[in-house]
């Protein structure tokens, strides 16, 4: 296993630090369109501080959220091929350029190693920015490759997810990341390590259909849009308007497919409890 | 017949052949040699425009609405065979059908997506769009055959998982990701066989499979045409070139290693000859199965695990690249 060498050669991927909130900006909320300082929000967890609606944020903001200090970054050499040299009203190699040009983060997962509260936490975490957090060959790869890490490690996984669906420039390969994924949950579960899955918004299509819903524990933040087919293919199929609060987190909860909801400003703490029941080196679990 | 655009020239062709017939019915002249000529041309013809078949003709032919459904295949393979119902949950879908059967005396369960034989039928069959008591119930005749050791077979023939308001409220995506956790790991072998469409979440999700085949004319892809062609495209027009951009062909499937095999189709697509292709199928189905029944339990799961790990293409970039890169930002 080429990356496990790696990391036992003391040959990884740079260790970050938290990011210093920017100064001087501003952020205006999507929903209530009210205005508060960068700086407040990034106090309020990056929710708005007037309505508490939880912001669309990147895969390293929910790294600096939940992790203590540093954290490790994992196979962040894997990038995304054209295996179909695809082209629509614009190369996908364009595309991918340009989203590489656009973001901080490398695909539309990325996988790091930390502490949560003092205990080991394998996070890998989707960013919507990156293609509409559509899942491609690099997403299923990196998730493989996180599965095999916490099973040689005996780290607990948490996957947060945020898709727009398939990667449809890389069309059957995308499709097959789905049972690739799902296969290598079945390791993980045979190897008694624990998989919380943190669904946020929004979280749809092959992603809900694979990895997303197959947590040991599904949790999501408040209002995440949640689904397998997206609102607008429902509305055109059955021809009427969707009920109010259609496919939120919190329809999920009643209908029974989400063990909770966890506030952002919740979530660390919430995910240390969890960690602290599944943790199999404290004696009184020992079996 | 039903003659699909591209089969304009055979339809041509076979009106002429009619009127010769009447001719020679009509006992006057002996149109025997004429008639002979034609069918001659006619068999050419089809050669012809079946060895260049694009994406899109074959999405059309998979579509065909004379082409054989999951029943005529099952009916066909097993002399004797008994359809099982229900989720025991919530219902029975009506759009993925399934029960025990016997293969030359091997006990299967089989199950597939039924599309409907007729307007009235292809309402009843929601057009082999399933809702997420289908997939349970899928799994639950899977789990059936595990505890049997009876070998599974699943026919992958759908547009699409339904996008409705009620398969949301029941799970659709929660349904298809169980089926693939549970397949996975399923102890007895899974051979699947893509026999008409295969769209997206809705066909992976009876799909996962030690050996996965698709019909000569088939496609399997994470989207159709359509739906490519209107979102990518911002158009429905351009579903051709979307079935060209996505090689969605079961060559270009195989040539990517994302399925084991392809099974010839007749001259002329599988409804032109039924039987036939029945009975490759079968063929192929019986021989997946005795070479799976070779290998142990643990053996069959780690190799099926391990082929569907394989799946995907990327490359890998050096230390020094993401130093680079990393400083750029
Ligand atoms: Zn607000």
């Amino acid at each position: 296993m080429g990356w496990f060498k790696r990391l036992k050669d003391g040959i990884q991927t740079a260790t970050r630090n938290k990011k210093e909130a920017p100064e001087g900006l501003w952020y205006k909320c999507k929903r209530c369109k009210e205005t508060s300082t960068m700086k407040e929000m990034k106090d309020n967890f990056l929710k708005c501080p007037k309505c508490n609606y939880h912001a669309r944020i990147g895969s390293y903001d929910y790294f600096d959220i939940i992790f203590d200090g540093t954290y490790t970054e994992l196979f962040s050499e894997l990038r995304s091929k054209d295996p179909l040299n695809f082209t629509d009203l614009k190369p996908y190699t364009k595309r991918l350029d340009e989203a590489y040009k656009k973001n901080d983060v490398s695909d539309a997962i990325t996988v790091a190693h930390g502490k949560v509260n003092r205990k080991a936490l394998v996070i890998a975490a989707m960013d919507f920015k990156f293609i509409g957090g559509s899942m491609g060959s690099v997403v299923g790869q990196r998730i493989a490759n996180a599965i095999d890490y916490c099973i040689e490690t005996r780290t607990p996984l948490l996957i947060i997810s945020k898709s727009g669906g398939a990667r449809m420039m890389e069309a059957a390969y995308s499709l097959m990341q789905l049972p690739k994924t799902s296969a290598k949950l079945t390791l993980l579960a045979k190897h008694k390590i624990p998989y919380i899955s943190l669904m946020t918004d929004p979280t749809t299509g092959g992603v809900t259909a694979s990895f997303a819903m197959l947590g040991d524990i599904n949790i999501a933040e408040p209002e995440a849009l949640i689904g397998f087919a997206g609102p607008r293919v429902i509305k055109e199929t059955i021809k009427k308007d969707l009920p109010d609060g259609f496919q939120t987190s919190e329809f999920l909860l009643e209908h029974g497919f989400l063990d909770f909801i966890v506030d952002r400003k919740d979530l660390k703490e919430t995910l240390s409890d969890l960690l602290y029941f599944f943790d199999e080196t404290r004696p009184a679990n020992a079996s | 017949m039903v003659f699909l655009e591209f089969e304009k020239p055979l339809e041509v062709l076979y009106e002429q052949l009619e009127k010769l017939q009447q001719v020679g019915d009509e006992g006057e002249i002996d149109v025997t040699e004429m008639i002979k000529m034609l069918e001659n041309k006619i068999k050419n013809k089809r050669k012809e425009i079946y060895s260049n078949l694009t994406g899109w003709q074959k999405v059309q032919l998979s579509r065909h609405p004379e082409r054989p459904y999951t029943f005529y295949y099952i009916k066909q393979m097993c002399r004797k065979f008994v359809e099982l119902h229900g989720d025991r949950y919530y219902a029975d879908d009506k759009a993925i059908v399934g029960g025990i059967g016997s293969l030359d005396g091997q006990t299967v369960v089989i199950l597939g997506q039924q599309k409907g034989v007729n307007t009235k039928m292809r309402q009843y069959r929601n057009f082999g769009m399933a809702n997420p008591e289908g997939y349970r119930k899928a799994l639950r005749l899977m789990k059936l055959a595990e505890r049997f050791g009876f070998p599974v077979v699943t026919l992958i023939d759908t547009p699409g998982a339904y996008p409705g308001l009620e398969a949301e409220e029941r799970g659709q995506a929660e349904a298809i990701a169980r089926n693939l956790f549970e397949m996975a790991q399923l102890k007895v072998p899974i051979v699947s066989v893509v026999i008409g469409e295969g769209a997206s979440g809705g066909a992976i999700g009876i799909g996962l499979g030690d050996r996965v085949f698709m019909l000569e004319n088939t496609w399997y892809s994470v989207i159709s045409p359509e739906s490519c062609s209107s979102i990518l495209w911002r158009s429905w027009d351009y579903k051709e070139q979307a079935a060209e951009a996505l090689k969605l062909t079961a060559d270009d499937m195989y040539e990517f290693g994302l399925i084991d095999g392809i099974i010839k189709e007749p001259m002329g697509g599988a409804h032109s000859n039924p039987e036939e292709m029945a009975k490759m199928l079968k063929r192929h189905i019986k021989k997946a199965i005795s070479e799976l029944q070779e290998m142990s339990e643990d053996e069959r799961i780690d190799a099926r695990i391990e082929k569907y790990s394989k799946m995907g293409e990327y490359s890998i970039i050096s230390e020094e690249e993401i130093v680079n890169e990393n400083d750029k930002k």
